[in-house]
């Protein structure tokens, strides 16, 4: 069937026309001024951030030249002593690298256990008191404000080199971003069961105990094992103030430049990243599964 | 009026639990799976205490000092440092800026080779995908130590630190972008006559562009986190001062400059949000 499109009288056509073409200026005004604000940013921050767009394309081939020395030499006749010359420091390394991965589960765990509690302080459907909601939100979000590598040069000044400032820093920091993630999952929750409880008698914290955490604690979960996954990256690099793993030995290698221990520790560092990443990502599809089926 | 209250009896439980068993028993493989878990996190976190050295007295020391340190970072003041402080700032926000936008424009090819839907071919997206999680691995500090030897100390080494680990994460996300992209309204312009181009422009970039624009304002905010922290190695911006004055115990210029990061991070975060909400509208953005 064919459909009529009906085309209005010119009279009324015209202010129609009109209006959408002022409608149509009036957003690409908009976006004119957005591009000239962008633009004008960008030279400032050229500017303050001293880019020398000449001196890096001359210099450009430093790039792949360094990813290239940092390469060992491997020969296939002699690949086993070329391999553990290369990673002659294997034992040390290694050692370091399970010291990196406590250091991120300490932190995570830590950092979880003081999210858990101030999470629940700080979610509106739970406390209706805003003093404490908003004593509890602001502290948060200062943990995570603050990087933990500031952190962890505080407490390295404080508690002395070693892996004790690091697990603290990445506790604080996990607590402060953990913590706004479990406040969100607490707000969405069902409150019929808090109801439930409450009606039937139960104090504020048996209320969260049987009704509020059997709903959140595979949510919970999840985003730990997220955070565990960032925290390993970090913890990595906890090294570079003193503060425990394997960082320090990386510093060291760039620093004094050993080429291929640079490459042997980076290859270390990515492929346990992304072995715990995959892990992490297994046990979290099932939790989840977990949570879909119920 | 009173309410009235039952008590039930020995042979009312027993009737209820057995019609419904599941309720009023827990399941004992459940329990005993989920105390089996806590126990062996309880164990692994002891280990981690005992092989990573700590010791109640250090603790208790370590706590004393800083709480020591803290009653030292007050007033927060700058002393004659100021300009120079401002200066750092700048850089810092520099290095933010240009990370994220040179980040996201290396990003946004990659992007399109990542997505399935673009590139059927499973070894072409598999190999860009591993090749973005290598440089995902490596983390930004990494990178800036890298950098600064190749450019140099200053602010330079910072962006382009930044730069490469947005580019890894940015790549990701813009992928998974596209691989979302509906492609009805595609079709909807090209059947009603629209050439290909037209297609792309009025069809997919609508779609695609609103996600990218918040994705690269939430960068912006986390790259201003972060790149306050690259001076510590050398690559400019605030992170330079502030490790400098944290080793040599200058703590109300630390404190100053903590203040610092956190009003410059809570104003780009209120910009930033305003302008998310009026990129994507009043909608709620789950990041």
């Amino acid at each position: 069937m064919p459909h009529a499109v009906p085309i209005l009288p010119d009279d009324q056509l015209a202010p129609l026309l009109t209006r959408y073409d002022a409608a149509v200026r009036e957003r690409q005004r908009h976006t004119l001024i957005g591009v000239a604000v962008v633009v004008a940013c960008i030279f400032l921050s050229g500017w303050m951030g001293e880019v020398r767009p000449l001196v890096f394309l001359e210099h450009m081939d430093r790039l792949p030249n360094y990813f290239w020395t940092i390469l060992p030499t491997l020969h296939w006749a002699t690949l086993w002593s070329d391999l553990s010359e290369w990673y002659w420091n294997l034992d040390h390394w290694l050692k370091l690298l399970v010291d990196t991965i406590l250091i991120a589960y300490l932190g995570t765990l830590l950092g979880g256990i003081g999210a858990f509690f101030l999470s629940f302080l700080a979610s509106a459907n739970l406390v209706a008191n805003p003093f404490i909601r908003v004593t509890a939100r602001r502290f948060l979000e200062f943990c995570r404000t603050v990087p933990e590598l500031v952190f962890a040069l505080l407490f390295v000044v404080a508690f002395g080199l070693g892996p004790l400032p690091g697990v603290l820093a990445l506790a604080i920091h996990t607590m402060g971003a953990l913590g706004k993630l479990f406040a969100e999952v607490v707000e969405n929750i069902d409150m019929k069961p808090v109801e439930g409880a409450t009606s039937s008698g139960a104090s504020w914290s048996e209320a969260v105990r049987f009704a509020v955490v059997p709903q959140v604690s595979s949510n919970f979960a999840s985003y730990g094992l997220l955070r565990f996954e960032i925290n390993v990256r970090e913890a990595s690099i906890m090294g570079f103030v003193g503060a425990g793993g394997i960082g320090q030995d990386l510093i060291e290698a760039i620093r004094k430049f050993y080429y291929s221990d640079v490459s042997a520790i980076l290859l270390l560092i990515i492929g346990t990243v992304m072995i715990i990443d995959l892990l992490t990502e297994q046990v979290r599809h099932r939790l989840l599964g977990l949570e879909g089926s119920r | 009026m009173s309410r009235a209250r039952f008590d039930l009896g020995d042979a009312d439980r027993a009737r209820l639990a057995a019609a419904f068993p599941q309720a009023m028993q827990p399941s004992s493989a459940g329990r005993v799976r989920a105390v089996a878990a806590l126990v062996a996190a309880a164990a692994l976190a002891v280990y981690a205490f005992w092989r990573l050295g700590f010791s109640l007295d250090r603790l208790g020391s370590g706590v004393a000092q800083l709480a020591h340190f803290v009653t030292l970072m007050f007033p927060p003041d700058p002393g004659t440092q100021l300009p120079l402080y401002m200066h750092a700032l700048g850089e810092t926000l520099a290095i933010a800026f240009l990370g994220t936008l040179g980040g996201a424009l290396l990003a946004l090819p990659f992007g399109f080779l990542a997505a399935k839907n673009v590139i059927p071919n499973i070894f072409a997206h598999f190999g860009v995908r591993r090749f973005l999680d290598a440089v995902r691995g490596v983390d930004r500090l990494i990178w800036a130590l890298i950098y600064v030897t190749v450019v140099g100390l200053g602010p330079f080494a910072g962006i382009l630190a930044i730069a490469t680990a947005s580019f890894g994460e940015l790549g990701k996300l813009f992928s998974e972008a596209v691989e979302a992209l509906d492609r009805k309204p595609v079709e909807g312009v090209v059947s009603t006559g629209g050439s290909g181009l037209e297609g792309v422009r009025f069809g997919m970039l609508p779609q695609v562009l609103p996600v990218l624009a918040s994705q690269l304002l939430y960068y912006f905010e986390s790259n201003s986190r972060q790149s306050t922290i690259v001076g510590i190695v050398g690559a400019g911006g605030l992170g330079l001062h502030l490790a400098e004055q944290i080793r040599v115990l200058e703590w109300q210029k630390v404190s100053f400059l903590i203040l610092m990061m956190l009003v410059m991070v809570g104003v780009i975060d209120f910009i930033s949000s305003r302008l998310r909400f009026a990129i994507i509208g009043k909608a709620r953005i789950t990041t």
